[in-house]
């Protein structure tokens, strides 16, 4: 059984040792294939946003019930984070677990805010008789927007907890990679709001 | 006290028909059978360690592989009491909503419950074991995929007894499904047993093409694997598009049916055509998601009982990869007479034609790998040639439906019930029961018997044509599909009838299915050799059934169907090749909460269709807390020591 | 094995035996191979040619694939060629490529062709001036006003032969469809909006027509008859309706909206406009509250102890359909035996 063969001597592709898969690329590619579905899943409801926008029912449309400043407001918060969360991946690279801790904290503070203005909007939006069932446009609404916030919490929980196991384990290659995936996540979640702000809101008012 | 018990269970249970009381009966006493044996044999640790926390692949493609068998039976008793029911003119069997409620869980059962987990099964059964890998990518996910899927099921059959199933037919559309239709609890329960089980399709395609791409045996290059594993790829590339769409669709009902909002509803501004369209766009692929693995196990099927390469390899790859693109640009044709106008309506038929060439090519293709071969005809073979003068109508009458202005006579009739159940039965039922009898040896380490299983075959096929032929011609006729039942004067009784009578065979051939594995169990077959058909892939290089690290050493690829030229190599003379040294072998630990995450799911589930917000609410707390707790567990893997593979290995020699 | 090729021969010949026989003697007794209309027999003409084309392909396929199965099935002594590594022949290939994508290409421009030669919004060319129908799918009954006649009807339709129709299609409650075979092909009726539909029937007689899309419990029960008469016939029967019927108001419609099904009703008027404002503004008013707030409703609370024939809307005996006591019609008289729609 030990005698070689010719062509085995050469993997056609990179593994460390045989069998043994690089774990934390593994779940990189993973993630990048999970964001292709969520991509789709918000392009969805783009489009039925789109279909919905002008089906009022009598109510007010975009024009009528948005306010771009605290919009704008939410915006370059959001841009921002994405901006520290960049810059805590640099810490990372840089092997500085405190600067990574700390830029994620402010990472999630500004994601706090974020849904903070976004509660306040929807919360003042409700208290003006504006809900999801008022019209077919207000339900395309608050689910395309809302469904974004709840992406964003959901994001802000996450990187709660990789911070506590960064704090545990240090800087590993596990933590590594947790720290990227979320960072990519965050990332996709801006340009998500980019599309978000566009088409609802700046189309919406113009 | 008691009054309030009573007029509770009355309200919650689903009452008032014989059916559903010797059901209920049933059901309990199944229950407390299985109960009963678990604890007298003292299984219960049994089950839990083996089963219910594993993350290995082969034990969670068996238990897709036993659920769907499951669900296939209660999807074939819908049937067949529809069946029953449509034999005679004004026939009293089933009333009318009941009949409702079992022509739609009939749909969903069978598409969802039913061919989605047995090819889920037959994924995670081949695919690691073709690509010579140790597991998917990721087990962990794959397990939680698997009872996500279970709970969904779980939830929805539990409607059954519990108050009441859906009844606005298998695709639910508005404003039908919406709460001024369908006022009742059956339609979140769709709703909410489609959309867990969804999240876990979702997941188990991210999972396999990870494992694809990324963990293919060294040499392996993408002109070497394996057909059925090509076609895997295509097949989850159209599952991380289409059900996304799926997820939105259904979330965007229940916000419907829980918050009043108004996406599909016929007040507020509504639309319901919006709903039609997205769930098509979801729907139509869904199709070529389950009949493109069944490609592929055709493809290996005719490869290997012709003893002979597969012909037109590049091709058939071509095929697989434009119908899976493809698939995304015809989800109108479901509905040419919703007054689209003429420029959409040719658009659509157009594509939809188009679907047909790469459709036939592979048809041609496996002809032709007949041609110049030695055709030997098991039951994984016959299921295959069956599949092909089946499929071949079928996508013929396919065809015919594509021709929008013709379709206008087609449509909602029985003729198109009778083409999907071809392509549907014909190509993906015939191909996973081709896989499933493949594949079985390597599963459990025993043959079926091919005595009985030849029957069953003969008597399944020939219940087919009986059943849905006379379906073409009874919809010509002008009969519409979910009418529950219809009179003296339209002559249908007599295509009827006959239908029915092809249904009961099938149920027959499903029997002798039943007992040709009871009876294999009882006169077990023992397959020694590891490799009981000849086989031409790297599963058959391995002991069956597989052990737990699949390969003891990762194989070196260096053909196409590695193992055939192998045995060629080996049979002209030359050694074998040579493997590496053993090494302790990386292995995922099993892990309780891919189960008790889905049994949060559940209640979530639950929770919502009843709008008890004290369960649904909890179990979102649940969700979390064991995502929190897997994400915390920095101790999920373990070593193989190699004195354990040596030992693993030599008594797995033994054998042979 | 020699037992399994020699099965499935006979078989393959069984099924090919029974295919043609209910072929050549089903397509005459179906009714959509028996069009009494322009509109359909121009689709039966399209269905026989895509027929025809899919018959170019099966037949020889089939035959192929039995001749393959046959000839290098495994047996001792075979003398046909046997060839495993032969996996590629660029020439083959091309062949069963070419082959389809003709095949796809003749019937895609037959296709565009016949779809905006048949558009169901197309109106049909014709000396006489075309009749409106305006068409509701309600739960689960047919209302079929006539706006140029002022009359209306529940689950039968009356037209003049040789006339086009012009069929207004909406739906208060589910989405159904309109399917009168033998006149052509259906298009769907939805709330909120209103589809077109051009069909003509050729001749006198009496044809079958059906709600095709699934409405909920007793879309069974949705068949209605499209009687086809002689132009002065249906003047007649228009005139006998004004004069006999009862009148339709807007509370009438909304009772004849409630869940139930009918049986064949005339009306002798109906009010303006009204199939304006059950598209824009009746059908659009149907809604429920939000689930969350409301108890949940099961299976037991709905149907339990209702059978779905007692809540019938509309009584017959009241306004009944009269085609019978009127003169010069004895060929309707068939008409009782085929009311599928009755209870």
């Amino acid at each position: 059984m030990a005698h070689s063969h010719p062509h085995a001597q050469h993997p056609a592709h990179g593994e460390g040792h045989y069998g043994h898969h690089d774990l934390e690329e593994l779940r990189k590619f993973g993630f990048w294939i999970f964001l292709i579905t969520d991509c789709i899943l918000f392009s969805a409801l783009f489009a039925v946003y789109i279909v919905l926008h002008g089906s009022t029912a009598g109510g007010p449309g975009p024009k009528e019930i948005f306010e771009m400043p605290g919009v704008i407001v939410e915006t370059f918060i959001l841009l921002t984070s994405s901006f520290t969360s960049g810059l805590a991946v640099l810490a990372m690279n840089a092997g500085s677990r405190k600067g990574l801790i700390g830029w994620l904290i402010v990472t999630i503070l500004l994601g706090a805010c974020f849904i903070g203005l976004e509660v306040t909007e929807f919360v003042k939006l409700a208290e003006e008789g504006h809900t999801i069932s008022s019209s077919a446009f207000l339900s395309g609404f608050f689910t395309l927007v809302g469904t974004h916030g709840l992406h964003v919490s959901l994001g802000i929980f996450w990187i709660s907890a990789v911070i506590i196991q960064l704090v545990r384990h240090g800087i590993t290659p596990v933590t590594k990679r947790k720290v990227q995936i979320t960072s990519l996540y965050w990332h996709f979640l801006d340009a998500v709001w980019i599309f978000v702000f566009t088409i609802v809101y700046l189309m919406g008012v113009m | 006290m008691l009054d309030k018990i009573k007029d509770f269970a009355s309200w919650f249970f689903v009452t008032g028909d014989p059916l559903i009381y010797g059901a209920d009966i049933a059901i309990a006493l199944t229950t407390l059978a299985i109960v009963f044996v678990l604890t007298y044999f003292k299984k219960w640790n049994w089950l839990w360690r083996e089963w219910l926390t594993t993350v290995d692949h082969k034990r969670v493609g068996i238990m897709y592989i036993i659920a769907s068998l499951l669900m296939l039976f209660r999807g074939g008793v819908d049937a067949l009491l529809m069946r029953t029911q449509l034999a005679f003119p004004d026939m009293k069997f089933l009333s009318p909503e009941h009949y409702n409620e079992v022509f739609t869980t009939h749909g969903v059962i069978m598409i969802l419950f039913m061919a989605m987990p047995l090819m889920f099964g037959l994924f995670n059964i081949a695919v690691p074991l073709q690509l010579g890998a140790r597991d998917v990518a990721f087990p962990f996910l794959n397990a939680l995929s698997f009872w996500l899927f279970f709970m969904g099921a779980m939830l929805f059959n539990m409607s059954f007894v519990i108050g009441g199933s859906a009844d606005s037919g298998w695709l639910a559309y508005p404003p039908l499904s919406e709460l001024t239709g369908s006022p009742g609890v059956g339609q979140d329960f769709y709703i909410w047993g489609i959309q867990i089980s969804g999240i876990g399709s979702l997941m188990t395609g991210i999972n396999f093409i990870v494992t694809i791409v990324k963990m293919r045996a060294p040499g392996m290059t993408w002109s070497k694997v394996p057909m059925f594993t090509w076609s895997v790829l295509s097949s989850c590339i159209t599952i991380i598009i289409a059900f996304p769409v799926l997820t939105v669709t259904l979330a965007l009902l229940f916000l419907d049916r829980y918050l009043g909002a108004h996406f599909f509803t016929m007040d507020g501004g509504g639309n319901a055509m919006m709903y039609i369209n997205l769930i098509w766009m979801w729907g139509h692929p869904e199709v070529y998601i389950v009949v493109l693995p069944a490609f592929g196990i055709y493809s290996e099927i005719v490869s290997t009982f012709s003893k002979k390469r597969l012909f037109g390899y590049g091709s058939m790859v071509f095929a697989m990869m434009s119908i899976s693109v493809m698939s995304y640009f015809t989800w109108l044709h479901h509905f040419f007479t919703m007054g689209s106008g003429a420029s959409v309506n040719t658009f659509f038929a157009i594509t939809t034609m188009v679907i047909a060439i790469p459709t036939g090519v592979k048809i041609f293709n496996w002809l032709f790998t007949m041609y110049r071969g030695r055709i030997t005809f098991s039951t994984p073979m016959l299921w295959t040639l069956a599949f092909i003068p089946c499929f071949v109508v079928g996508g013929m009458t396919g065809v015919m439906l594509s021709v929008a202005p013709a379709d206008f006579q087609f449509h909602n009739s029985y003729f198109l019930i009778a083409h999907f159940h071809q392509v549907l039965i014909g190509g993906v039922a015939f191909g996973y029961f081709a896989g499933l009898y493949y594949w079985w040896p390597k599963m459990f380490g025993f043959k079926l018997n091919e005595k009985l299983g030849k029957w069953a075959f003969w008597i399944w096929n020939i219940g087919f044509y009986v059943c849905f032929m006379p379906q073409y011609f009874v919809g010509l006729d002008g009969m519409t599909r979910r009418v529950s039942t219809y009179g003296w004067d339209t002559g249908w009784w007599a295509m009827n009838f006959t239908s029915t009578i092809g249904g009961f065979l099938m149920g027959l051939g499903f029997l002798f299915q039943v007992w040709q594995i009871a009876h294999s169990i009882k006169f077990m077959e023992k397959d020694t050799t590891g490799d009981p058909w000849n086989g031409r892939t790297l599963e058959w290089s391995i002991p069956s059934p597989a052990p737990l690290y699949n390969f003891a050493t990762t194989p070196m690829v260096t053909d196409r169907d590695d193992w055939w030229e192998e045995k060629e190599r080996i049979a002209a003379g030359h050694k074998p090749k040579a493997k590496p040294e053993l090494e302790p072998i990386h292995m995922p630990k099993n892990s309780a909460i891919p189960f008790l995450q889905s049994v949060c799911w559940f209640a979530v589930g639950f929770g919502l269709v009843f709008h008890w917000l004290w369960i649904a609410i909890p179990g979102f707390i649940g969700v979390f807390a064991t995502m929190l707790a897997h994400s915390f567990n920095y101790n999920s893997d373990y070593y193989i020591p190699v004195d354990e593979i040596k030992r693993t290995e030599a008594a797995a020699r033994r054998s042979v | 094995m020699k037992l399994a090729t020699k099965m499935m021969r006979r078989f393959g010949a069984l099924a090919l035996l029974g295919g043609t026989v209910l072929m050549t003697s089903g397509c005459q007794s179906m009714i959509v191979f028996d069009p009494k209309g322009p509109i359909g027999a121009h689709q039966r003409d399209l269905i026989y040619f895509t027929m025809l084309l899919c018959l170019i392909v099966l037949v020889p396929v089939l035959a192929l694939t039995a001749w393959i199965i046959w000839r290098y099935r495994d047996k001792k002594g075979s003398k046909a060629k046997y060839q495993p590594e032969w996996s590629h022949s660029t020439k083959l290939e091309i062949v069963w490529w070419g082959i389809p994508i003709a095949i796809i290409l003749v019937l895609a421009i037959v296709t565009a062709r016949y779809t905006y030669m048949l558009d169901p919004a197309k109106p049909l060319e014709s000396e006489k001036k075309p009749i409106t129908v305006q068409v509701t799918s309600l739960d689960w009954k047919w209302l079929f006003q006539y706006p140029e006649q002022g009359i209306a009807t529940v689950n039968y339709l009356v037209i003049p032969e040789d006339t086009p129709i012009r069929f207004d299609l909406t739906s208060d409650g589910p989405m159904n469809s309109f399917w009168v075979p033998q006149l052509g092909g259906m298009i769907y009726t939805m709330s909120g909006m209103s589809t077109t539909l051009h069909l003509q029937a050729d001749e006198t007689g009496e044809y079958m027509g059906t709600g095709a899309n699934f409405t909920g419990r007793d879309f069974g029960k949705m068949g209605f008859t499209v009687e086809a008469v002689s132009t002065a016939d249906f003047e007649k029967w228009a005139q006998k309706s004004k004069e006999s019927g009862t009148a339709l108001t807007d509370e009438g419609y909304q009772q004849l909206a409630k869940p139930g099904t009918s049986g064949e009703v005339t009306y002798a008027s109906i009010p303006d406009g009204l199939f304006g404002r059950i598209v824009h503004h009746y059908s659009m008013s149907r809604g429920a509250p939000a689930g969350i707030f409301e108890k949940a409703t099961t299976r037991s609370e709905l149907y339990e102890g209702k059978p779905a024939e007692e809540d019938t809307t509309i009584d017959d005996e009241q306004s009944g359909h009269s085609m019978d006591d009127m003169e010069g019609m004895e060929d309707m008289d068939g008409m009782e035996g085929h009311d599928m729609s009755n209870h």
